[in-house]
């Protein structure tokens, strides 16, 4: 397998070349070319129906490329080069090269039939063949590091929004990721519990994982995040770090938006 | 002059205004609608009752047939042909029913076909069909072995494939509608933890699924409980052709036909239970939610709390 050329020396953990993606006759993304570094957090905000959370899916597969590169570390996503030919992996393959990359949703989506220990163990037992006392301890340890060690045999149903996006992380940390997408992981909250979920983000990005985080937590991308990306209409506008992006947007839409956000 | 003071003598006295309300009782809203229907029906049940008593049933025989070794083994046997042809029914159900979900155009218009086909045709027609497929086929060939169509099509072989069959074109659309309700997030977090489809399938959709298709599905298996009494024609000795049977020969039509009512009650009360038992199973994780308020005659039969 032909290697993408290394920039700095390190290989990227993502790098997109050219990302297209259409819905029918909508053309989602139209050409999004960046790269995540190892430890990076890249957050990426933008208008509504600007592409940005169909970015954050194409990642994870949960929808298929219409054009363009996705290269994760060392590996083509969703084909294999053969014969100078690009071959469609089957569901199979791509859940096996989905296992480095843990996605949290913008509604948590967490199994409502399972209690939080549950749905932690669910990956490691299923997709990664741990046995169930392994999967427990670990899911035990990251259930007690998003602060609910009360809470192991709640089910969904039974705890906040902000509980249940802390189980959703903890879910997506069981499979030990490389990588750690968020889709609005604040969004579907209420203002008070927004804070438990963002603190649990900073650490993980102190501890140095790999993030892309899709937000509109302007002080979150300040603070936390390496790099803002502004996309708007499928394509990246702007992006550098978030203080510079935030105080001094160079593109006219990204200060229009910004003016908006930021009241 | 003063203004409190509850229907002071003055002509003068205001009503007590905002703030002024603690205290004075709260008389509810009695419900006289409810009294009044309440008794309608009950004269009219114990009405029916005295009928039926009065009427020429000699209770007598209906309690002594009630567990006729016969009868028994006839309610043996109703019981029997429900449980395969539910069988059945779910395991051709559920295969249905994905089909007809698949992405494949070919095996989602067979499916199609088939729930059109057999949910189209009376029960009793399909079940004299398949007891004279005979007549179509006179034999039958697995590979090397070779069988005379008359000896597989027995009349249990007939009810359970005419029963199940049937059953089973109404069971893939209450798969197909409890599949369709999984909230398409389900299915993603679970790629997102790299499960394989298989997986998803069985451990995150079918699970969730299981809530919505239980409660149709207890009706439906209490459909197939009556539906087997047609097997009767085509001589499956199920509960109602061993009632045909004895009544013929005593003439106690309407005393046997009690006999053969109250079992076909009994099994779906036990049915009802188990149904009920399943469904809380499934339930799992669902349970948060606020108690149903409690509704009586008057609120204050059973001193339920006052608003």
């Amino acid at each position: 397998m032909s290697q993408p050329p290394p920039t700095d020396g390190t290989t990227p953990v993502v790098r997109t070349v050219d990302l297209q993606k259409s819905f029918g006759p909508v053309h989602v993304l139209r050409g999004v070319s960046l790269q995540v570094r190892a430890g990076e957090v890249l957050c990426v905000m933008g208008p509504s129906g600007s592409g940005k959370s169909t970015f954050l899916r194409c990642i994870n597969q949960l929808e298929r490329l219409d054009g363009g590169e996705l290269w994760l570390r060392d590996d083509l996503v969703g084909y294999r080069l053969r014969g100078g030919r690009l071959h469609e992996l089957t569901e199979r393959e791509i859940a096996r090269q989905r296992r480095g990359i843990g996605m949290v949703f913008q509604r948590f989506n967490l199994f409502p039939h399972m209690t939080a220990l549950g749905n932690v163990v669910e990956g490691p037992m299923r997709a990664l063949g741990h046995n169930r006392a392994v999967a427990e301890a670990a899911a035990r340890r990251l259930l007690d590091r998003v602060g609910l060690s009360d809470k192991y045999d709640a089910y969904p149903a039974q705890l906040s929004g902000g509980q249940q996006q802390r189980v959703a992380i903890a879910r997506a940390l069981a499979m030990e990721p490389y990588l750690m997408l968020f889709d609005e992981p604040t969004s579907a909250l209420d203002p008070e519990l927004v804070g438990e979920v963002l603190d649990v983000m900073k650490s993980l990005a102190a501890d140095g994982m790999t993030m892309i985080v899709v937000t509109h937590e302007v002080g979150f991308a300040r603070e936390v995040g390496d790099t803002l990306v502004f996309m708007d209409e499928g394509v990246v506008v702007e992006s550098g770090p978030p203080g510079i992006v935030l105080g001094a947007p160079q593109h006219p839409r990204t200060q229009e938006f910004l003016s908006r956000v930021l009241g | 002059m003063t203004s409190t003071g509850h229907g002071g003598a003055s002509t003068l006295a205001a009503p007590p205004g905002p703030g002024q309300l603690a205290g004075l009782p709260r008389v509810p809203l009695r419900h006289y609608g409810r009294w009044v229907s309440a008794a309608v029906v009950v004269v009219l049940v114990a009405l029916l009752v005295q009928a039926f008593a009065q009427g020429s049933i000699e209770w007598s025989v209906v309690g002594r047939y009630l567990t006729a070794s016969a009868i028994l083994h006839g309610l043996a046997n109703t019981v029997i042909i429900t449980l395969c042809s539910m069988a059945l029914a779910i395991v051709l159900g559920v295969l249905v029913a994905v089909m007809r979900m698949s992405a494949n155009p070919v095996t989602r218009t067979i499916a199609f076909g088939y729930i059109w086909l057999f949910r189209g045709i009376p029960v009793l027609l399909q079940l004299l069909i398949w007891y004279n497929l005979a007549l179509v086929f006179p034999t039958v060939g697995f590979g090397p072995f070779e069988a005379r169509m008359i000896d597989v099509m027995t009349p249990f072989m007939a009810a359970l494939l005419g029963l199940g069959i049937n059953m089973s074109a109404y069971t893939a659309e209450l798969v197909r509608a409890g599949i369709l309700s999984v909230d398409k997030g389900q299915i993603e977090a679970a790629q997102a933890i790299s499960l394989t489809p298989n997986q998803i399938r069985r451990r995150i959709v079918l699970p969730q699924a299981m809530r919505v298709i239980l409660p149709p599905l207890g009706n439906e298996f209490i459909s197939t409980l009556k539906m087997s009494s047609l097997a009767a024609v085509i001589t499956y000795g199920e509960m109602l052709e061993t009632v045909e049977f004895i009544y013929y020969s005593n003439n106690r039509i309407i005393e046997l036909l009690i006999v053969a009512a109250i079992w076909y009650l009994a099994v779906v009360s036990v049915l009802s239970v188990i149904q009920h038992f399943v469904e809380r199973r499934f339930g799992r994780g669902f349970h948060a939610l606020p108690n149903r308020k409690a509704r009586s005659l008057g609120r204050r039969l059973k001193g339920a709390p006052q608003q």
